[in-house]
């Protein structure tokens, strides 16, 4: 059968609430968690004027050449990645559950108070993510909301185009 | 595999073009970005070369309008066609919804479809994943050029699990959104089905 991951409505609340308290405890101006296939699980701190889709797709498309970097180097990942602006700087993570934690900030913090915080909070959301995806498992069977669409909901979408 | 977001009421599923080198993968993105309304479309991402050959990936986020109180969001992906860049090829088709092989109908790109197709086949076999259990479209592109194999034989050589096929020529959009519904279609009664 084809999987789907479903994030429920109080499972996404817990983490991006743990995302909102690390961008407060590392001074960040975004966090975002983004899946390895390069959707947005969460968003915390000010995203308003960020391209969150494309930041995400290509986060996640960085982590899987980085992650084919370390393979040809014989290392298992590279963990943590680190790109430096002029005004913004990103601190990107892998995290277990094929989840990659993104911490946008600038000089009103430093690399290691994120890095510090990062480590403090990653596993507390990989424990939610873990959380969310299981309750997702169980439910895979019936808790879907498309069981009762038509092919004219379906059609209805291409009408404009 | 489609993400489902309970917080956002939304849908998002992933797409991808493949195909051989200069088949015209990104000519189809980019025809979909120019005629799809601002509201719908998000912003067009592509990682190429000075020459144009995609390096890494195209990416075409489109908002299609709302199923059941969700919004349903298609991710396209196009992956780069030459040969040696067969390491992004495997890492864009993670997470794969659905398909869309473009073909060169040109008679000397045959082989170079072939071998397309044969990569393709390997790379899903790889993840788990087969034809024949993927929302999958087959797009015959460049058939207004002259020399190109016909349709039927395009077909016997290509399409060997019966998937819907179109022709097409992308610089001036024929076929591109047929296309394009087709495989969204597909997805869509996919998640109808793991619904059941």
């Amino acid at each position: 059968m084809h999987s789907h991951f479903i994030l429920y409505q109080a499972e996404s609340k817990m983490i991006k609430d743990a995302c909102e308290r690390l961008v407060e405890d590392a001074n960040a101006m975004v966090v975002f968690l983004v899946d390895t296939n390069g959707q947005v699980l969460a968003t915390a701190g000010d995203a308003s004027d960020l391209d969150t889709t494309s930041l995400a797709s290509l986060t996640a498309g960085n982590i899987a050449a980085t992650s084919g970097m370390a393979k040809l180097m014989n290392e298992k990942e590279f963990t943590q990645i680190f790109h430096e602006g002029e005004k913004a700087n990103l601190h990107i993570s892998v995290l277990p559950a094929e989840a990659i934690l993104l911490v946008i900030f600038d000089e009103r913090s430093s690399l290691g108070l994120v890095r510090l915080r990062v480590r403090k909070s990653a596993q507390e959301i990989v424990n939610l993510l873990q959380t969310a995806k299981d309750k997702a498992h169980e439910n895979q069977e019936n808790a879907m909301p498309f069981a009762e669409i038509t092919d004219d909901d379906i059609e209805s979408l291409f009408s404009h185009s | 595999m489609s993400f489902i977001n309970y917080s956002s009421k939304e849908i998002n599923c992933k797409i991808v073009y493949y195909g051989p080198g200069l088949c015209g993968k990104t000519s189809n993105l980019n025809h979909i970005y120019q005629k799809t309304s601002p509201g719908i479309k998000g912003k067009m991402i592509s990682l190429a070369t000075e020459t144009d050959r995609t390096l890494f990936f195209d990416f075409l986020p489109l908002s299609l309008g709302e199923i059941r109180g969700f919004k349903a969001r298609f991710h396209l992906y196009t992956v780069p066609g030459q040969v040696f860049y067969d390491a992004s090829r495997k890492l864009i088709l993670k997470g794969v919804d659905g398909v869309i092989f473009v073909a060169d109908s040109q008679k000397d790109r045959a082989e170079a479809n072939q071998e397309s197709m044969k990569n393709l086949v390997e790379n899903l076999e790889e993840q788990g994943y087969s034809l024949g259990r993927l929302p999958f479209v087959l797009q015959y592109n460049k058939r207004d050029l002259p020399d190109v194999l016909p349709v039927e034989q395009l077909s016997k050589m290509l399409n060997t699990s019966g998937a819907p096929e179109f022709s097409a020529t992308a610089t001036n959009g024929e076929g591109v959104f047929p296309t394009l519904k087709c495989v969204a279609k597909q997805i869509l009664q996919e998640l109808r089905k793991g619904a059941k």
